[in-house]
């Protein structure tokens, strides 16, 4: 089952570690990513840009509408994804789990739903919706 | 043997197996869902059966295997609308024969997965406990709604959400091993210790005391030390706690419904075989040097539960515990009770010496059992006005109808 690993953490408190935590802290991306890819868990994934850097697109009757930054203003930014490959969540966790930003922000870890599948002949939010 | 003698067995039976019956059917369907309706097939199936051609000799393997065959059923009939669910059946059929043969063995192992599946910190903490009484203990959902003062609706809805999230983000069905088994029983102590909790003290309410949630919590608790692979330090230790507060059940409220003191509790009347084999538990715990906070709040429940009074309870002890307790967890409210301590071991100004700097702390500020060990000691100091204000700021911040009576109690003794 894949699952994507959603890495956050807060673009400001990283400014303040400084370079030299930076680089070394991407150089630990590099080599724990790389494993994973050759061991064909990592599927896919990449680092973003900073959120200065995004733009949010909507269109609303056939209007197309820009405009500046992500699409909410959050503590945390998305920083970068992981798309991996996993037997269930508790393998998924332990993948997320040494994703070296983890120590300063949170990763979100999301089972891909398949939409050729089952989940495109019905919406499934109304049971998580309820309350 | 005649009817109504086989009605009790088949009953005494059902109530006894289910849910290990049902452990293994959601391990071996895969599905809580259909798992559940096969246990219910398989109960009916045997009230046909069993009184004609007899209780079988292995009736567990019997329900297991019927239970199965019934969901194969149920997948069929269903598949002539759905390939998936053809495809989903076929190979259940065809992994049958292969397993039938294993099931009793890991028929225990299946109760523990159960627990830590319900119990994975990947679901929400009321979910959790919803979900853990619903399926291992076998609660009604109205019966966990009554319990938790909740919407059945409300309760139902938890569950329905929680298995969904099983199925869809795909928790396994595994007890975890090495180091996360360490981690991941916390989470199963903290959903029993909630649960005995609720029934303990209730946090509004009316009935102070909800004695059938403890109880349930502590069979819990019983059932996952059984069950584990080595018999961990802290879930001794939190058994060991909840025995030694269920111990003192009978003398915690008057019958009419007021709060006794521990110092005022009829210790004549404490569950002494509860408390010798709690005892037991927590040295035992003690020992392995791989004991939690568990353990040592169970440590210090102990030497109360042992002393003969409250005077000559070893305060020393108890502070010494609190110390210890302060270094793994390091909370506010720990540092209160430790307080309350040093003021019986020295005196009620050394306590207040100890307890006015944790008022700094904003938890504290607005917990009522602080303001109340703060009038307390003011109290038997004989300063009547900081005691009266300190009671009444406890008053205005207590919730539940006992406590605000014992409250009102104190302040009139004040004259």
């Amino acid at each position: 089952m894949k699952y994507l690993c959603l890495v956050y953490y807060s673009e400001a408190a990283m400014q303040e570690r400084g370079d030299d935590h930076w680089q070394s802290l991407n150089k630990e991306c590099q080599s724990y990513s790389g494993g994973l890819s050759e061991s064909g868990v990592m599927l896919d994934g990449s680092a973003l840009q900073p959120v200065a850097t995004a733009t949010t697109v909507r269109v609303r009757d056939g209007q197309v509408s820009v405009t500046d930054g992500p699409f909410a203003e959050t503590k945390e930014q998305l920083a970068g994804f992981y798309l991996i490959e996993a037997n269930d969540l508790n393998d998924a966790i332990r993948v997320a789990s040494r994703i070296p930003p983890a120590r300063y922000g949170s990763i979100e870890v999301r089972p891909v739903r398949d939409i050729y599948g089952e989940s495109s002949d019905q919406v499934p939010y109304a049971e998580a919706l309820k309350s | 043997m005649d009817g109504t003698a086989f009605t009790r067995e088949v009953d005494a039976l059902f109530a006894r197996e289910s849910r290990r019956v049902l452990a293994t059917l959601i391990r071996l369907l895969g599905d809580f869902d259909l798992a559940e309706d096969a246990l219910q097939e398989a109960f009916m199936a045997a009230l046909r059966q069993w009184p004609e051609e007899g209780i079988p000799d292995n009736a567990r393997a019997w329900l297991v295997s019927t239970g199965r065959f019934k969901a194969i059923d149920q997948l069929r009939r269903r598949a002539r609308y759905d390939q998936i669910l053809h495809q989903q059946a076929e190979q259940l059929t065809a992994r049958s024969v292969v397993e039938m043969e294993v099931e009793n063995v890991g028929i225990e192992d299946d109760r523990l997965r159960l627990i830590f599946t319900c119990c994975h910190p990947g679901l929400a903490q009321e979910a959790q406990v919803a979900l853990t009484l619903r399926e291992v203990c076998g609660l009604t959902t109205e019966e966990i709604a009554r319990a938790f003062l909740k919407k059945p609706s409300t309760v139902a809805q938890r569950i329905v959400r929680a298995k969904a999230k099983i199925r869809d983000a795909r928790i396994p069905y595994e007890v975890p091993e090495g180091d996360d088994l360490f981690e991941r029983l916390q989470a199963v102590l903290q959903v029993i210790y909630l649960v005995f909790n609720e029934g303990y003290l209730a946090s509004s309410g009316e009935q102070l005391l909800r004695h059938d949630l403890s109880e349930e919590a502590i069979r819990l608790a019983e059932l996952v030390l059984a069950l584990l692979p080595r018999p961990e330090p802290e879930a001794k230790g939190l058994l060991a706690l909840m025995l030694l507060h269920h111990a003192r059940r009978a003398t915690r409220t008057t019958t009419g419904g007021e709060l006794v003191l521990l110092e005022q509790q009829d210790r004549s009347l404490w569950d002494r075989e509860e408390i010798a084999r709690a005892d037991e538990l927590v040295r035992s715990a003690l020992l392995t040097q791989r004991f939690g906070p568990y353990t040592l709040q169970a440590a210090i429940a102990a030497v109360h539960a042992l002393a003969p009074s409250s005077d000559a309870t070893d305060w020393a002890e108890i502070v010494g515990l609190y110390d210890l307790l302060l270094t793994m967890m390091p909370s506010p409210i720990v540092a209160l009770n430790r307080a309350v301590a040093v003021a019986m071991r020295d005196g009620p100004q050394a306590g207040l010496q100890a307890l006015e700097p944790l008022m700094e702390d904003a938890t504290l500020r607005d917990y009522h059992l602080a303001h109340a060990a703060r009038a307390d000691m003011h109290r038997r100091l004989g300063q009547r006005e900081p005691a009266r204000s300190a009671y009444q700021a406890a008053l205005d911040r207590a919730t539940q109808p006992a406590e605000q009576r014992f409250l009102r109690q104190r302040l009139a003794e004040l004259g």
